[in-house]
């Protein structure tokens, strides 16, 4: 009974905390607009939701690229320790790069920092809404 | 929580930028400070950032690494009646750039803005998962 309500519950529970972590990404980003060599980071969010849910925890081995050749590099960024929910941090593709090394775009950056907040209230309508939905089940039935 | 660590990371970059904007008054201030304590015309101070790790990730917030002097050679003005021109009636002025310091006080209020922006955004998001299940 309770693992079903954890299973009812798990892919919004698991969105709000992916959300969460990466909005730190994007505040990490736009706090460092102004530090040399610092190079933004971000997540690829549906890979990683779709990583946390098949993995069936969080505290799960990060996932690599397949490096086909000795030369290859890892893709993942080297700041990221764990990454977000086990998926690494990516690099962002700098649109236009500037002198100090820094590859903060500081219109991209808060644009998805706003979205990401945005579908953070949106999962948290969405859990409020099965709730409901489970409250009035249980005083129905 | 990650949610708190956000007003960590804006909170480190708002004093980094703060500290920012003080280099800049201050270098405004003395843009015609033809003398020091040492005697020396006063020279331009620039603040440098660091990326530093904050609630366990890396290169998370922002903190002032340190505070240099720019060490570009005095300007020179020509005013022999001033106390401390040399020999040849020149003075030496501060390095200070006006223009430069006026751009970086503008760029620098405005990424304090944008992480006050940070924050109140993270703050909304916390307020609303208060409400969950309400």
């Amino acid at each position: 009974m309770v693992s079903k309500l954890d299973d009812y519950f798990r892919f919004n529970e698991m969105a709000l905390s992916l959300r969460a972590q990466r909005q730190q990404v994007l505040a990490s980003n736009i706090a460092n607009a102004d530090t040399p060599n610092y190079k933004a980071r971000d997540v690829n969010f549906a890979d990683t939701l779709k990583n946390a849910m098949d993995n069936k925890s969080t505290g799960l081995a990060p996932v690599t690229l397949a490096r086909t050749a000795a030369a290859h590099v890892a893709g993942a960024a080297a700041g990221g320790d764990s990454g977000v929910g086990g998926s690494p941090l990516l690099y962002r593709n700098p649109a236009q790069g500037s002198v100090d090394g820094n590859t903060v775009d500081l219109d991209v950056e808060r644009n998805e920092f706003v979205d990401n907040g945005l579908r953070y209230e949106a999962a948290v309508q969405s859990v409020n809404g099965q709730i409901k939905n489970m409250i009035s089940a249980i005083q129905q039935g | 929580m990650s949610l708190s660590n956000i007003f960590n990371v804006a909170g480190s970059a708002m004093s980094a930028q703060s500290a920012r904007l003080n280099a800049t008054a201050s270098n405004i201030a003395n843009a015609d400070s033809a003398t020091g304590p040492d005697g020396t015309p006063y020279k331009a101070k620039q603040v440098i950032f660091q990326s530093i790790p904050i609630g366990g990730v890396k290169d998370s917030g922002v903190s002032v690494a340190g505070v240099v002097e720019d060490q570009a050679p005095p300007k020179l003005v020509y005013d022999p009646k001033h106390p401390m021109a040399d020999a040849n009636g020149y003075v030496a002025m501060p390095n200070v750039n006006p223009v430069e310091e006026m751009v970086n006080m503008i760029s620098a209020s405005r990424s304090y803005q944008t992480n006050v922006e940070t924050m109140n955004t993270a703050k909304s998001m916390l307020l609303k998962t208060l409400t969950i299940g309400q």
